[in-house]
C-alpha cells in the first residue's frame, strides 16, 4: 500500500553541502582518464586541415608499420559502421545529410576525423599520425551564413540546389497587418558569433569488449548514456543489451556538446572489439577546438512595431542559423524560434528560421541553447524602441510584461516538442520589481547622469528572458533496498558537476522519510537501469525529480508493508527511524530495514514467503512532464566604457531568477553563477574566428579568451519563486538561466554608455575593438561633450 | 636506426616518496604522475599551460605539470593535490579543501586540483586578505562551472586567517 500521509520537507529546500567534494578536493575522483584498464591501447584521429575537400587517397602503410601500432583504419576500411548519425532533432522539412562516424569520401569541416590510429600509447598513436598520407582535392569552402546563402553560393552537399537545411516559419495573429499599421516600426540586424561548451575535460571514450559474455563497455564522457547506446546499437546492429555505456562517476563538465555524439564514439568501442583489447581515445584540447560541436552563431533580422504608449504590436524576426557542416540536431534554433517573445504580451508574431550548411564544426545546444540568441533581437529591439519614444526602457518593459494572473500564458506558437507554447507560472512583474530594487535601478539612473555630467560613459542594460526547461519526453529514478539495509538509487542521467548525488539523495530523504544518511545516488550507467534520456535543457530537477519523488513514495510504502507483515500490525501506525521501523505507539516493536531486505529481498531458499512479505524490494517510476515548465530571469547591469581603449568594466550586476521551487539553495546559486561566467564570456571574450576557407584561427586558450576570475565581475543574487504546477516539486530548471541574457544586458548596457554618442553596438561579442569602431565612424548622431 | 642513447631517468621525491624510474626524454610531468606513478588527481585540461588544471608544486613553485617535462623534475621535490590530506575516508580536509566545499567553489571538480595546489603555494608566501588579492590568486587558473564567486569567498575566509 502506499502511504499518504503528508510528511514535511525537511531535506528539500536545504543547502547540504555536497557528497561529490571530498573526493574532488582530494584528487581521489574518477574521470574517464583515471580508469583503470590494464593492458589498454590509446587512439589518435588523423583529422582533415581542410574545411571542404574530396579525400584522393589515403595511405596508412607506413603508420601501421610503425613500432608500437596496433592499428590503423580509415573509413573505407570499417564499411559496417558506415551509416550516418540521426540527428538528435528534426523537423519535417530537414534536408539531412548523413553524418559518418569516419566519412571514407569528402571532409566537410577542418579537424573532421578521417583515421583512427590504435596503439600503445598516446604518444606513439601520435607519432604515427604524421605517417598517415592523406590526398586531398581541395575544394572551396564556406564559412558563415552569408557566404552559405549567397547567390552562387559553393554547395556545402553535393544533390541540392542550395545550403539551406530547413526553413521553418512560425506566425501568430497576424503579423504583417500588424506591422504595417503599427504607428512606429524599428530594424535592426544583430548577430551573435560562435561559442563553445568548453568543460575543463574534454571528450573521452574508453571501450572493453568481452568475447565470453559478448558485451561491449563503453565508457564515455557522455551526458547522456543511454542515447549513446541506443546510437551504437542503431550503428552496429546490435541488441541494446549487448552494449552497456557508463558515465564516469566524474565528468569534468559538459555544458551540452557532451550531450551529442560523435563519430569518435562509433569508432573506438568499435575498434576496441574488433581488438578484442581495450581503447581509449582522451580528445585533446586542439581537437576540442577543431571537433566538438559549438553554437551560438545566427544573424537576426528584427522588426519590432509599437504604439506611442509603448505597447509592443508585432514583433518579426527572420534569423539565419549556421548549423555547421552536418545537422547533429535541430534543438537549438527550433529553441530560438520560440524564445523571441520572451516575457512579452505579444498580440503579433513572425519568426523566421533559415538553417544552412557551412563548412565548420556541427553546432549544436551549447548552455543556453538558442536563447541568448533570442534574447538579444528581442531586448536589444525593446530598448532601441524605449529611447525612441523617449521612454524609461524598464517603463517600456512593464507595459508589456505578461502578468501574474495570466498564467497558464498561450503565447500563440509552437514549442519544440509541437505543443502550443505555453507558459506554465511566473510572475515577471515581481521578478521586474525585485531585481530592480535590488539593483537600486533610480539610485543607479541617478549615479549615471551625474557620471555623465563628469564626461564619463556609464551605462545601465536590463534583459529579460523566459526559459522552457524541464523537457521530456521522460526522466527515471529506481530504488532497491540492499541487503544491508540502505536505499540504493538509481539514476539515468549523467551528472558533470551539478550534485545529483546529493540533491536526489535529498529528494529521497524526504520521500521515503528516511536519513540521508542512509540512501545512497548512482547514476550514468545503462546497466543499472534499462531507459533514460540525460542531463541537457535544464530538465533534471523537473524531471528525474519528480520521478525520484514518486517512486521514494512507492518504495515507503512497500517497506512499510513488509514491516507491517512482520510486526503484525497497520502501516499507518509505523513510523521509520534511522534504519528502524518501529510501531509508533510501541516503540519496542520494530525490524530494521537489513531484516526487511532479509525477509522480502534474501529470503530462504524453496521456502514460502510468509502473508504480507513483498518479494523484492525496488521500484522504478519514469516521470513524463506533459510540456515543458518555464524558469524566468530579469538581469539588470550598469557599466563604464573606456573611450580611449573601448574596454567595459561592469561595475554593478544583478540577477533575478525564478525556477520555481528549489531544491538545495546552494546548488541552484552555483549554477546560475556558472552559468553567469558563462555568459560573461559570450558577451564579452569568447570568440572563435574562422577564416575565409574555413580555417578556424582561434584554437588555443592564449587566442580563444575563457573568463578567469578577474574577467567575472561580482555579481547579486535574488530568487522568486513561483512553483510549477506541472509536477509535484513544483521544480523548474536552473542550469542556463544565468547564461542567457548576460550578452542582451552587456550589450543593452554597452549601447546606453555609449547613447551621448548615438553609437550602435550590433554584433557579439562585445570587444574593445568593436566599442571603439562604433565610436569612430562617421556617422555617429550624438553632440556628447567628446564628439569631435 | 634505433636511438642508442642511454635511457633517461628521473630521480625525483613525489607527496615524501621518492621515485626513481626511466622515462622517455619527451614524458611530461603531468603523464608520468598520472600514468607511471597512478596520482590521478592531476588534470590535463588544456596543454598549452593556459588552463591550470595541471599545476603542480615542484621544489616550492606552482608549476604547469602539462608543460614541464618529467627529466626536468630529476632531483626536485613534487607535491600534487594527493598530497594536501591523508586519503582515508576519515582524514581531516585541510582548512582550504574544507572551505571550498562549505563556500561550493567545487561543481565538476576537474579544475579543482590545480586550484588546490596553486592557492596552496600561494598561502605559503603570504596571506590574501582582500577580494582584490583572492582574484588575482585564482586568475591563472580556469574555471568554467562555478564563476569564482565561492572560490573568492573560500579563500578569503582561509587566506587572512594567521596560520597560513
Amino acid at each position: 500500500m502506499t502511504s499518504t500521509e503528508t510528511r514535511p520537507s525537511t531535506m528539500i529546500g536545504r543547502s547540504v553541502l555536497r557528497r561529490e567534494d571530498r573526493r574532488l578536493l582530494t584528487g581521489a575522483a574518477t574521470y574517464l582518464d583515471d580508469l583503470e584498464l590494464p593492458g589498454c591501447y590509446e587512439a589518435a584521429f588523423v583529422r582533415s586541415p581542410h574545411a571542404a575537400a574530396r579525400i584522393v587517397s589515403i595511405d596508412t602503410s607506413a603508420a601501421a608499420a610503425m613500432p608500437g601500432v596496433i592499428g590503423v583504419w580509415t573509413g573505407a576500411d570499417l564499411p559496417e559502421i558506415a551509416k550516418g548519425i540521426p540527428p538528435k532533432v528534426v523537423h519535417p522539412q530537414l534536408r539531412d545529410v548523413p553524418r559518418m562516424p569516419l566519412p571514407a569520401d569528402f571532409v566537410k569541416f577542418v579537424g573532421e576525423p578521417v583515421a583512427v590510429v590504435v596503439a600503445t600509447s598516446r604518444y606513439v598513436a601520435e607519432d604515427a599520425l604524421d605517417l598517415v598520407e592523406v590526398e586531398y582535392d581541395v575544394l572551396p569552402a564556406v564559412s558563415s551564413t552569408g557566404a552559405a546563402l549567397a547567390d552562387g553560393a559553393p554547395l556545402i552537399h553535393e544533390g541540392a540546389d542550395d545550403n539551406v537545411a530547413v526553413h521553418v516559419v512560425q506566425t501568430a495573429g497576424d503579423p504583417a497587418a500588424a506591422m504595417a499599421a503599427a504607428p512606429h516600426r524599428l530594424r535592426e540586424r544583430f548577430s551573435v558569433t560562435r561559442g563553445g561548451g568548453h568543460s575543463m575535460e574534454t571528450r573521452g571514450v574508453a571501450a572493453r569488449f568481452d568475447p565470453t559474455t559478448e558485451q561491449l563497455v563503453v565508457w564515455d564522457t557522455t551526458q547522456s548514456p543511454h542515447y549513446v547506446r541506443n546510437t551504437l546499437a542503431h550503428l552496429y546492429d546490435m541488441p541494446e543489451d549487448g552494449i552497456r555505456v557508463v558515465a564516469p562517476p566524474d565528468v569534468g563538465g559538459g555544458f551540452g556538446p557532451k550531450a551529442q555524439f560523435y563519430g569518435e564514439e562509433a569508432v573506438i568501442p568499435w575498434v576496441a572489439r574488433l581488438l578484442r583489447n581495450p581503447v581509449k581515445w582522451i580528445e585533446d584540447r586542439r581537437e576540442n577546438f577543431v571537433a566538438t560541436m559549438m553554437e551560438r552563431t545566427q544573424v537576426h533580422d528584427v522588426e519590432i512595431g509599437f504604439d506611442d504608449d509603448g505597447h509592443i504590436l508585432a514583433i518579426r524576426n527572420v534569423f539565419e542559423h549556421d548549423q555547421g557542416a552536418y545537422c547533429a540536431g535541430l534543438q537549438v534554433p527550433m529553441i530560438t524560434l520560440s524564445t523571441l517573445p520572451g516575457q512579452y504580451r505579444i498580440p503579433n508574431i513572425h519568426t523566421e528560421l533559415i538553417a544552412c550548411y557551412t563548412n565548420m564544426v556541427p553546432t549544436s545546444s551549447v548552455r543556453g541553447a538558442g536563447r541568448p540568441q533570442a534574447v538579444v533581437a528581442m531586448e536589444r529591439m525593446v530598448d532601441r524602441a524605449a529611447e525612441h519614444l523617449g521612454m524609461d526602457p524598464v517603463e517600456f518593459r512593464r507595459r508589456n510584461l505578461v502578468q501574474a494572473d495570466e498564467f497558464p500564458y498561450r503565447v500563440g506558437l509552437t514549442f519544440r516538442d509541437g505543443s502550443p507554447l505555453t507558459y506554465d507560472s511566473g510572475n515577471f512583474p515581481l521578478l521586474m520589481d525585485e531585481t530592480l530594487a535590488a539593483f537600486d535601478y533610480s539610485g543607479e539612473r541617478e549615479r549615471q547622469t551625474a557620471a555623465r555630467a563628469e564626461g564619463r560613459l556609464v551605462g545601465i542594460g536590463v534583459a529579460a528572458y523566459v526559459e522552457g526547461c524541464g523537457l521530456g519526453p521522460y526522466e527515471g529514478s529506481r530504488y532497491r533496498l540492499l541487503n544491508d539495509g540502505t536505499i540504493l538509487v538509481t539514476l539515468a542521467a549523467a551528472p558533470q558537476g551539478q550534485g545529483y548525488e546529493t540533491v536526489y539523495a535529498q529528494i529521497a530523504a524526504d520521500a521515503l522519510g528516511m536519513d540521508m544518511d542512509l540512501i545512497r545516488v548512482t547514476t550514468g550507467d545503462t546497466g543499472r537501469i534499462p531507459f533514460g534520456q540525460g542531463t541537457f535543457a535544464s530538465r533534471n530537477t523537473a524531471t528525474a525529480g519528480p520521478a525520484t519523488l514518486q517512486a521514494g513514495d512507492e518504495m515507503r510504502g512497500k517497506i512499510l508493508q513488509v514491516a507491517e507483515a512482520m510486526l503484525k500490525t497497520s502501516a499507518a501506525s509505523l513510523e521509520i527511524h534511522g534504519d528502524r521501523v518501529s510501531v509508533a505507539d510501541d516503540p519496542s516493536r520494530s525490524v530494521t530495514l537489513r531484516e526487511i531486505a532479509g525477509a522480502a529481498n534474501v529470503g530462504k531458499h524453496g521456502i514460502t514467503l510468509a502473508p504480507g512479505i513483498l518479494p523484492g524490494l525496488e521500484t522504478t517510476v519514469y516521470f513524463a512532464p506533459e510540456r515543458a515548465a518555464y524558469a524566468s530571469g530579469t538581469h539588470a547591469v550598469a557599466v563604464e566604457i573606456d573611450p580611449e581603449t573601448g574596454a567595459i568594466d561592469v561595475l554593478r550586476y544583478v540577477i533575478g531568477h525564478d525556477c520555481g521551487n528549489v531544491m538545495n539553495p546552494m546548488l541552484v546559486d552555483g549554477q546560475v553563477l556558472g552559468g553567469f561566467a558563462h555568459g560573461i564570456g559570450n558577451a564579452m571574450y569568447e570568440e572563435p574566428f574562422y577564416d575565409e576557407t574555413g580555417q578556424p584561427q582561434s584554437t588555443s586558450y592564449l587566442d580563444y579568451s575563457l573568463p578567469s576570475s578577474m574577467e567575472v565581475p561580482p555579481v547579486e543574487l535574488v530568487h522568486i519563486h513561483t512553483p510549477s504546477p506541472l509536477n509535484p516539486l513544483g521544480a523548474k530548471g536552473a542550469g542556463e538561466g544565468g547564461t542567457i541574457p548576460v550578452p542582451a544586458a552587456i550589450a543593452n548596457a554597452v549601447e546606453d554608455a555609449l547613447r551621448p554618442f548615438g553609437a550602435r553596438i550590433t554584433s557579439l561579442p562585445i570587444t574593445p575593438p568593436k566599442i571603439v569602431d562604433a565610436l569612430s565612424t562617421d556617422d555617429l548622431d550624438g553632440t556628447g561633450p567628446w564628439h569631435g | 636506426m634505433p636511438d642508442q642513447d642511454e635511457p633517461d631517468w628521473v630521480d625525483t621525491v613525489v607527496n615524501g616518496v621518492r621515485h626513481e624510474e626511466v622515462v622517455d626524454a619527451r614524458t611530461t610531468l603531468a603523464d608520468f604522475l598520472r600514468g607511471r606513478l597512478r596520482l590521478t588527481g592531476t588534470h590535463v585540461g588544456c596543454e598549452h599551460g593556459v588552463c591550470g588544471a595541471c599545476t603542480v608544486i615542484v621544489d616550492g613553485a606552482a608549476v604547469r605539470s602539462c608543460l614541464m617535462l618529467a627529466v626536468q623534475a630529476d632531483g626536485a621535490v613534487v607535491e600534487t593535490v594527493e598530497s594536501l590530506t591523508d586519503d582515508s575516508a576519515s582524514g581531516e580536509l585541510t582548512p582550504l579543501q574544507d572551505a571550498f566545499s562549505r563556500h561550493h567553489a567545487v561543481q565538476c571538480g576537474f579544475c579543482t586540483s590545480g586550484f588546490m595546489m596553486s592557492t596552496t603555494a600561494a598561502l605559503r608566501e603570504g596571506p590574501v586578505t582582500d577580494e582584490a588579492q583572492a582574484r588575482e590568486v585564482l586568475s591563472g587558473n580556469i574555471c568554467r562551472c562555478t564563476g569564482y564567486t565561492g572560490m573568492v569567498a573560500a579563500l578569503l575566509e582561509v587566506g587572512s586567517d594567521d596560520q597560513h
